[in-house]
């Protein structure tokens, strides 16, 4: 990639740098002696400056290898320029760039951990979720990658699932929830303000979906509202039961992903939903996934779940 | 007239080696003394043992300092700032009292120079003998004389070397490696570098560090005033100089011109000329003319410790020592004393553990069951002492705000720990918008280990 429009400015650069270098040698060179006139009354071992009239300077001599030091530090800014990037465009002889060395860092982080996660990929997922380390492994990826959007706690926030019920819009066993952060999901509702017919009946619809979950109702809409469920039914199902392999929800409980009350509901209905997980595979490596997807699905599944939750009891550690 | 004939002056001089000519004295025996005292902690410090590991160990990698008992993060990088500015307050205190004390007795500089002085003159011989052998030509007496040298220096080089990298890798560990040499890439840069720094600096630089390298040497005047304490030559005294003659005294001065000074000085300086920057105050010339006068039969210290007043008022040393007590160092020793009696008490008073709060950003405040508010926070324990604990969890700040989460928490010893934790009220209680909360973290088998962490809970509107 070009970092100037204009050749020019690279030149500019180029030319400028090494003025400046050379520069610095030539001074060095020209200042290293100096030819003083002998003044009137003979006086030497002055440098020959004077100020304010009468203030001489006394030469005294810096040491020589100061000045080796001044032409070392010359040699060693040309080898650098050479060596690195630093005139204008020109990479350096060795190539060297800031995402190489990024790159190089997280080669040398997987090399040492890369076995550990190795001997988890082998096993299966129920496995690696009662393993205590790659509990508290799966614990720091998921506060550190997942967090952000499912909360600390892994209950979700409107719009992003709580993780720690039994309730999962894509399935919930281990290996859909390792698909799930893998390749990410697309949840889409269609907007069916009107489809439905209008307002009126979007808020029978609402209602009557109210009454699938045993929430309070108006009964009157929510008989409009059974008639035109039909064209929800190809999503959610008769019984409002929800597609998992289509991630719509389980309408017929009380978990809401945006939330339960009617006027939510109809904006749901009306404007629609669309929501994203967005795939983890070439960011984590299908390896770290495999032991963040056992805790996730530990959250709520696993029977240690709740020592997790619940610390060491003070007696166990004051044995230690 | 005569054109004036235009001359050409070198800006840049060669070094003029110095043999600084071995001396017995008061002083050079204090310096040795503290040659010992420093080398000894130096060398020896590292191989403490405390707790089943090093005692002094500077863990760069993990990012912890063992000092002892103690373990510092980098939140208490603050310690460290402290030990600093009390390492240069003391250090402008001595000066100003007693100039450059530092220098010629404790500084590593002179320090490693009096070490490898010392395996010069036992390979090359005294200081006559060394002049001799420099003007040589080379020989393979010569060349077998100078190697020994400077294996011997690297030796003690390289000795140094790995010693100073034992501060900062278990010096245990360091020792198994050096069987096979298998020292990690940082290891090794830093046992070459300090080795290569200790025989180039004691064995070539020299007073070279002294004069052109060292920052203090550059500053130190400003510290000086006419009551510090000075290595000075009586000039009053010692003028007119001449040679002894049999009927006392040939010029009616005390010096004798036998420039023993002069060659006893590790920076090649006439200390006759008066304070000059150059001289470290080793006060290796006042042992040497100390050593004249008791041969000449006259009283000690024509060159001696004083000060620049007491030279010009003839002060008694009783007034001399009065005089110390100035404001200067009045207020010195004040700042200094401050400073060490905060440092002191702010570790006395530190607890070994440290608590974050981090509100979730994603959630301003979620309504659950029976419309109760909740928000989430995680809590970043650092459990910084050396056994693990458990810890509890409390909150305060709101009415009826209590914890969900397990309100229990062990940390294993120098850990880190993030948690996250649950909080909620009823509805209505505190007003909407952020509300100011505690949360409290204490040791349940230590209550005194505790920390409070100030954060906001968030009710929506
Ligand atoms: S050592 Fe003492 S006596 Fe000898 S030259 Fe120096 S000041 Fe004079
Ligand atoms: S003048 Fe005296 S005190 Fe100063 S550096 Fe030389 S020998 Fe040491």
């Amino acid at each position: 990639m070009a970092d100037f429009t204009n050749g020019f400015w690279d030149w500019y650069i180029v030319v400028l740098t090494l003025l400046g270098v050379f520069g610095c040698g030539v001074l060095l060179y020209s200042q290293a002696k100096v030819k003083l006139a002998k003044t009137a009354d003979g006086q030497t071992g002055t440098t020959g400056h004077v100020w304010d009239e009468d203030l001489t300077e006394l030469n005294t001599p810096m040491p020589r290898w100061w000045m080796w030091l001044f032409y070392i530090t010359i040699v060693f800014a040309l080898a650098y320029l050479f060596l690195y990037p630093g005139l204008g465009t020109y990479a350096g002889k060795l190539g060297w760039t800031s995402s190489a060395e990024y790159k190089g860092e997280l080669k040398q982080a997987d090399a040492e951990f890369g076995p550990l996660f190795a001997k988890y990929q082998k096993q299966d997922l129920k496995t690696v979720a009662a393993d205590p380390q790659a509990h508290a492994i799966g614990e720091r990826l998921f506060l550190t990658y997942c967090a952000q959007c499912h909360g600390s706690d892994a209950r979700g926030n409107k719009g992003f699932p709580n993780l720690t019920d039994n309730d999962w819009l894509f399935g919930g066993t281990p290996d859909t929830i390792k698909e799930t952060i893998l390749h990410g999901r697309v949840g889409a509702m269609p907007p069916m303000g009107a489809a439905l017919g209008g307002d009126k009946d979007v808020e029978n619809v609402a209602h009557y979906v109210l009454t699938l979950s045993g929430s309070t109702a108006d009964p009157i809409k929510a008989v409009f509202g059974k008639e035109k469920f039909g064209a929800c039914l190809a999503c959610h199902g008769a019984g409002g039961k929800g597609n998992p392999a289509l991630g719509a929800p389980n309408l017929s409980d009380k978990i809401w992903l945006f939330g339960g009350s009617a006027e939510t509901i109809k904006e749901t209905i009306t404007k629609g939903r669309t929501t994203t997980m967005p795939p983890f595979d070439d960011f984590l490596g299908e390896a770290k996934v495999h032991v963040l997807a056992a805790y996730v699905w530990s959250l709520s599944n696993s029977t240690n779940m709740n020592d997790v939750r619940q610390p060491v009891p003070a007696e166990a550690v004051a044995e230690q | 007239m005569n054109q004036p004939q235009p001359q050409v002056i070198k800006m840049y001089a060669a070094r003029e080696e110095i043999y600084p000519r071995e001396t017995d004295g008061r002083y050079a025996r204090l310096r040795w003394l503290f040659v010992w005292l420093t080398q000894l902690a130096f060398y020896c410090t590292p191989w403490l043992q405390w707790n089943g590991r090093q005692a002094l160990l500077f863990d760069l990698g993990a990012r912890k300092f063992y000092i002892v008992g103690l373990v510092l993060w980098p939140q208490d990088f603050i310690y460290l700032a402290a030990l600093l500015i009390i390492s240069a307050y003391l250090l402008f205190l001595a000066t100003a009292v007693a100039g450059r004390v530092w220098c010629g007795f404790a500084c590593p500089q002179t320090v490693y120079t009096e070490i490898f002085l010392w395996i010069e003159r036992k390979i090359e011989g005294k200081r006559s003998a060394r002049i001799a052998l420099d003007r040589q030509p080379a020989s393979l007496r010569k060349f077998g004389k100078k190697s020994a040298k400077h294996l011997a220096w690297g030796a003690v080089a390289l000795w140094t070397g790995f010693t100073f990298v034992g501060y900062f890798t278990p010096i245990t560990q360091l020792m198994g490696e050096v069987a096979t040499l298998t020292f990690g890439p940082w290891e090794w840069f830093w046992v070459v570098f300090y080795s290569v720094a200790t025989y180039g600096n004691a064995g070539w630089l020299r007073e070279q560090v002294c004069k052109y390298m060292c920052p203090y040497a550059r500053f130190q005047s400003s510290m000086f005033d006419r009551d510090t304490l000075i290595i000075t030559y009586d000039a009053k005294r010692g003028e007119p100089r001449g040679p002894l003659s049999k009927n006392g005294n040939g010029n009616g001065g005390s010096c004798i011109d036998c420039s023993l000074c002069v060659q006893v000085c590790p920076t090649g300086i006439d200390i006759r000329k008066g304070l000059q920057y150059e001289c470290i105050g080793c006060a290796a010339c006042v042992d040497a003319c100390n050593g004249v006068m008791d041969k000449t039969g006259q009283a000690r210290g024509l060159i001696r410790y004083s000060t620049e007043r007491a030279m010009e008022d003839h002060l008694t040393p009783t007034a001399i020592r009065r005089r110390t007590l100035r404001p200067r160092v009045k207020i010195y020793s004040a700042v200094l004393g401050l400073i060490m009696l905060a440092t002191a008490g702010a570790l006395t008073l530190r607890t070994p553990l440290k608590l974050d709060v981090i509100r979730d950003r994603g959630s301003m405040g979620r309504e659950v069951e029976d419309g109760m508010i909740e928000n989430v926070y995680r809590l970043q324990i650092m459990n910084t002492a050396e056994q693990a604990h458990v810890y509890k969890i409390a909150v305060s700040g709101m009415p009826t705000l209590a914890q969900v989460t397990a309100d229990q928490v062990m940390v294993e010893a120098t850990e880190t720990k993030g948690y996250p934790i649950r909080l909620r009220t009823a509805h209505g209680a505190g007003k909407p918008g952020s509300n100011k909360i505690d949360i409290t973290l204490s040791a349940v088998d230590d209550p005194s280990l505790h920390v409070k962490e100030s954060a906001v809970f968030i009710v929506p509107r």
